[in-house]
């Protein structure tokens, strides 16, 4: 369903900003990974950042957020400096994590980004925890907790729903269903493949929404954010999506059709939210350069950081196996 | 000083006890398990809490070990400051995701951002012939994890005292109580408090052996000593209390006084934790030793139910007894 609400001119270019610095971002990590600046592996989020970015905007500072192994427009629209991301990136310790994490572990506790989780359905628990200790505290806050369609198969999965809907505990599960479980399509892995259904039968208020238009995303998380916050209770939203490129730098993509992958690239959430602006008249070619010139400066500056990081000393191999100082 | 006098305890009431002094003490304290409120826990030692402290506080969880030791985790990254309770340590295999994936991995992944103050207890062991299933002593799997603490009381005091340091720690904290010793029951001072949680404890003093041992093996090397000393050995009896991180100084300054050592798991012998210590007694006090470090593990068998091959499976004190003699033999031998 597409968000029919009118547009403020100032929001519309903040939503396509936001995921056009993931997408060119993201671009730049291909053109890195391929010259060996990053490592490991990596998986990119090109297709799908219409959910982070509507996701985010719903959100406050206070607010939680778990994410998955592939976060950086995650991080990225969260407010962690393109910069800090791209160190992580490069194993410097200006990242956001000293180099420690890696790509699929991006963690900032000034936003409260609570990673980076590479275990699929592995961060669901870590969100009902921290959900639970805002409830304990009696703070009114939400913990985002984003995951993949591959995750509903996991048995964590159905535990944390089931214990958060049992606990009323404030967690707003933002699925983004891409369709694939690496490179299993979701009708060869789930018995029932309407993911909002499924979660329906915890007790918790469940829907989809496009997660191709930004619009639809923002409204969709800003009324399922609302719910949790003020109603004190989880809410479960699938958000339709799809990867245009490959699970990871390592995967063929054998497992689908080139036409598929075209079909779900008309609908490209970047150039459906530039139609729809420019037809109402909020935005012009010159924005649009604007925006590239200021993004490409971003991330230009970002990748000097990076490369002007440094990395840590062999000696300092063993620290952080243990937290230095007294726990908060 | 306390003039107060003793009194009479079992260390499920001081287990007990440790946890009702961190709820008092600590309003972000709360209890988390299968079984831990109406029911009073499985093995009885939150008998009584929900009443005094509330289901907010004393949580009972559904059969979802990973979801509920998970939230333990995240909830001491939100500030509080749980104690999961997982019932055996057989349960625990159902969370290992959560324990080894995040526990023991965000303070570091995390770059040092994260503390992660959790305790999480456990019960462990064999001995009550309840099978292949609900008795592992999985103590040494769990340590071979860094990033974790673990611990293994095995006296009243430390089943009274080791919470608070625990909960004090920004690490997570596993707490192993073995099966056999809720009942045991002795004198503690009524103000008895917190423990060191960073050595290994002299429990018997003795120059011609060291015992090594931890948990429910405690009392075994320690009956073993017993009868060793009517045969005019004396045995030093090391008890490990810390699986994670080892302290070596205590085990090593033992050997290098008595240059023999018996390592006492319960664990099965390949990949334990006995084969860790006594290849850092090989490591660190080879040319103390008089003769070659020995073991006394689990025999390499599930569990089996009848209560004859099960006492036969476990260490024993007359197996620990006949490792010593034929250590001792084997060097007056020489």
């Amino acid at each position: 369903m597409t968000s029919a609400a009118p547009i403020q001119r100032e929001h519309g270019l903040e939503l396509l900003r936001q995921m056009l610095r993931v997408r060119r971002f993201e671009e730049k990590c291909v053109e890195l990974y391929s010259a060996a600046k990053i490592r490991g592996f990596m998986h990119l989020y090109i297709g799908e950042e219409a959910v982070a970015a509507g996701a985010m905007q719903a959100l406050t500072p206070e607010d939680a957020i778990v994410a998955t192994y592939r976060e950086h427009g995650h991080a990225l629209v969260r407010g962690v400096s393109a910069g800090s991301i791209m160190a992580e990136m490069y194993g410097k310790v200006e990242g956001c994590a000293r180099g420690r994490g890696g790509s699929m572990h991006l963690f900032d506790a000034a936003t409260r980004f609570y990673g980076g989780n590479a275990i699929v359905g592995g961060g669901l628990p870590l969100a009902v925890g921290l959900a639970l200790a805002d409830k304990l505290q009696g703070r009114r806050r939400v913990t985002a907790c984003f995951f993949g369609d591959g995750a509903v198969a996991e048995g964590e999965f159905h535990e944390c729903m089931n214990l958060a809907a049992l606990w009323s505990l404030p967690v707003l599960f933002l699925c983004e269903n891409n369709r694939y479980a690496m490179g299993t399509a979701i009708e060869r892995y789930e018995s029932e493949t309407d993911l909002a259904l499924k979660a329906a039968s915890y007790e918790m208020t469940a829907w989809s929404a496009d997660g191709m238009d930004v619009l639809a995303v923002e409204d969709a998380v800003r009324r399922a954010a609302a719910e949790v916050r003020d109603g004190g209770r989880p809410c479960f939203l699938e958000l339709r999506t799809y990867r245009f490129r490959a699970h990871s730098m390592y995967d063929p993509d054998l497992y689908r059709s080139k036409e598929e992958i075209e079909t779900w690239r008309q609908h490209d959430p970047i150039p459906a939210l530039k139609a729809r602006l420019a037809a109402a008249g909020l935005l012009s070619d010159a924005d649009v350069e604007q925006l590239e010139e200021s993004i490409s400066g971003e991330i230009n500056d970002a990748i000097a950081f990076a490369e002007a990081g440094t990395l840590e000393p062999v000696d300092e191999l063993e620290r952080f196996v243990y937290f230095e100082g007294v726990a908060p | 000083m306390s003039v107060a006098p003793a009194k009479t305890i079992t260390y499920r009431e001081a287990m007990r006890e440790a946890i009702r002094e961190a709820m008092v003490a600590d309003p972000r304290v709360f209890l988390m398990g299968e079984d831990v409120g109406a029911y009073g826990g499985c093995f009885g030692v939150s008998k009584g809490l929900l009443d005094e402290f509330g289901p907010e506080r004393i949580r009972d969880t559904p059969l979802s070990e990973s979801a509920f030791v998970g939230a333990g985790i995240g909830a001491a990254m939100g500030g509080m400051r749980p104690i999961v309770e997982v019932m055996t340590v057989n349960f625990c295999l159902l969370a290992l995701d959560q324990i080894m994936n995040n526990a023991a991995t965000i303070t570091h992944m995390s770059g040092g951002q994260f503390a992660i103050p959790v305790v999480i207890r456990m019960t462990t062991g064999a001995g009550r012939q309840v099978a292949a299933q609900h008795s592992h002593s999985l103590e040494g799997w769990l340590a071979h994890i860094p990033g974790l603490k673990l611990l293994a009381p095995a006296t009243l005091a430390d089943a009274r005292g080791m919470l608070a340091p625990a909960l004090a720690d920004p690490n997570p904290v596993l707490i192993f109580e073995h099966g056999s010793l809720y009942n045991l029951e002795g004198e503690l001072p009524p103000d008895a408090g917190a423990v060191d949680i960073e050595q290994a404890a002299i429990r018997r003093p003795g120059a011609d052996v060291t015992l090594i041992a931890y948990g429910g093996t405690v009392p075994t090397a320690l009956a073993a000593a017993d009868e060793l000393a009517a045969g005019g050995i004396e045995a030093e009896v090391v008890d490990l209390r810390v699986l994670r991180p080892l302290d070596d100084a205590t085990i090593i300054a033992s050997v290098a006084r008595t240059h023999r050592a018996v390592v006492v798991d319960e664990g099965w012998r390949s990949g334990s934790l006995a084969a860790e210590v006594s290849a850092r007694i090989m490591e660190q006090a080879f040319y103390e030793l008089d003769a070659p470090v020995a073991r006394v593990c689990s025999a390499e068998v599930p569990m089996p139910y009848p209560r004859h091959l099960e006492q036969a499976a476990l260490p024993q004190p007359t197996a620990v007894v006949g490792a010593v003699r034929s250590l001792i033999g084997a060097a007056a031998d020489e």
